[in-house]
């Protein structure tokens, strides 16, 4: 297989890819350093590509697992310091700028979920996959998935309205 | 009417149970400048999702570390049948031709170290004389002591005469 070859095979994926572990891992340069990290991976096993009946739902089902070990393993060395027992009660002007661009808000929501919750909200309704597939790439069934994505979209929902109501107010 | 089925979609859409078909309605729908204000927040639920779909990945993938891995492979190979060639020049003996030439050497070495040897030997016995000689020397001397003695008393005697 030459490069060109391959590239036409991960070309259209690789935005997936990405944007996936962007959403897992959130920094920018973390995902970027993740996904670099995955299509080296496929291009080493290229001769293997062939047999694999669907590159991309592997390389998706690769990224969820790259990413989650990466976070696991950080989880683990890190120390992490959270101020929880205080809140700046006077908002900023530059709160209340983000406060209105919602659309911010929706990515900064999405972080506070569950990885699992996450996976599926970026690949059903940032990426459009089918059920099939996802059950496919995240080894479930296709009901667990159904009923993780509605906790999903009905927390999104609900703290998005949350925060609206409070930026209004 | 519109806003009916949207609503209808919106309920399906929290459960999980819409098709990617009627999910593209709903962005189409929420697309639009204006919304129901009550829907506001699915606006900018739907909005997010489109934005997050156009990230793309820009950063160029070196796509040939995997030859360079070779290279370097075959190099320390390389390296490696060197080392051990060299070790080998050095622990393998030496050949037949070296070692009788060797052999050579040390037989004439011995035949020059013999006839030293014997010329040694023969200077020893010459020695064995002149030790004779100097044990005669010897006895003389003591003879002439006595002589030196004979000559003290014939002294005394010829003083008192």
């Amino acid at each position: 297989m030459t490069q060109a070859d391959f590239l036409n095979i991960v070309m259209p994926f690789k935005d997936k890819v990405f944007r996936l572990a962007k959403r897992l891992l959130v920094s920018q340069e973390e995902a970027e350093d993740a996904t670099q990290e995955i299509l080296l991976k496929l291009w080493n096993n290229k001769t293997k590509i062939q047999e694999y009946k669907n590159v991309e739902a592997f390389s998706m089902t690769m990224t969820k697992n790259f990413c989650l070990d990466k976070l696991k393993s950080k989880h683990a060395q890190n120390l992490k310091i959270v101020h929880s027992n205080y809140q700046d009660k006077s908002v900023s002007l530059q709160k209340q700028l983000e406060l209105n661009d919602s659309v911010n808000w929706v990515s900064k929501i999405m972080e506070d979920l569950p990885e699992q919750q996450k996976i599926i909200l970026q690949l059903r309704d940032i990426e459009q996959y089918d059920f099939s597939e996802i059950s496919k790439m995240l080894d479930m069934n296709e009901t667990a998935i159904r009923v993780a994505l509605s906790r999903g979209r009905k927390t999104l929902r609900e703290k998005l309205t949350k925060t609206h109501n409070y930026g209004v107010k | 009417m519109v806003l009916n089925s949207i609503e209808k979609l919106i309920e399906k859409y929290d459960n999980g149970e819409t098709t990617l078909k009627e999910e593209q309605q709903l962005k189409n729908y929420f697309s639009k400048e204006t919304v129901e204000p009550h829907l506001e927040v699915y606006k900018n639920m739907f909005q997010y999702f489109s934005i997050s779909h156009e990230e793309q990945f820009t950063k160029e993938v070196p796509l040939t570390p995997r030859n360079t891995i070779n290279l370097y492979k075959w190099i320390s190979v390389a390296a490696v049948a060197v080392l051990m060639f060299g070790i080998y020049i050095q622990t393998s003996g030496p050949t037949e031709a070296q070692r009788e030439e060797a052999l050579l050497a040390y037989n004439q070495t011995m035949e020059v170290f013999n006839l030293v040897s014997s010329n040694f030997n023969k200077g020893s016995e010459s020695m064995n004389a002149l030790n004779m000689v100097s044990t005669n020397f010897t006895k003389g001397a003591d003879n002439i002591a006595y002589l030196g003695e004979f000559s003290k008393t014939t002294d005394k005697f010829l003083k008192t005469n």
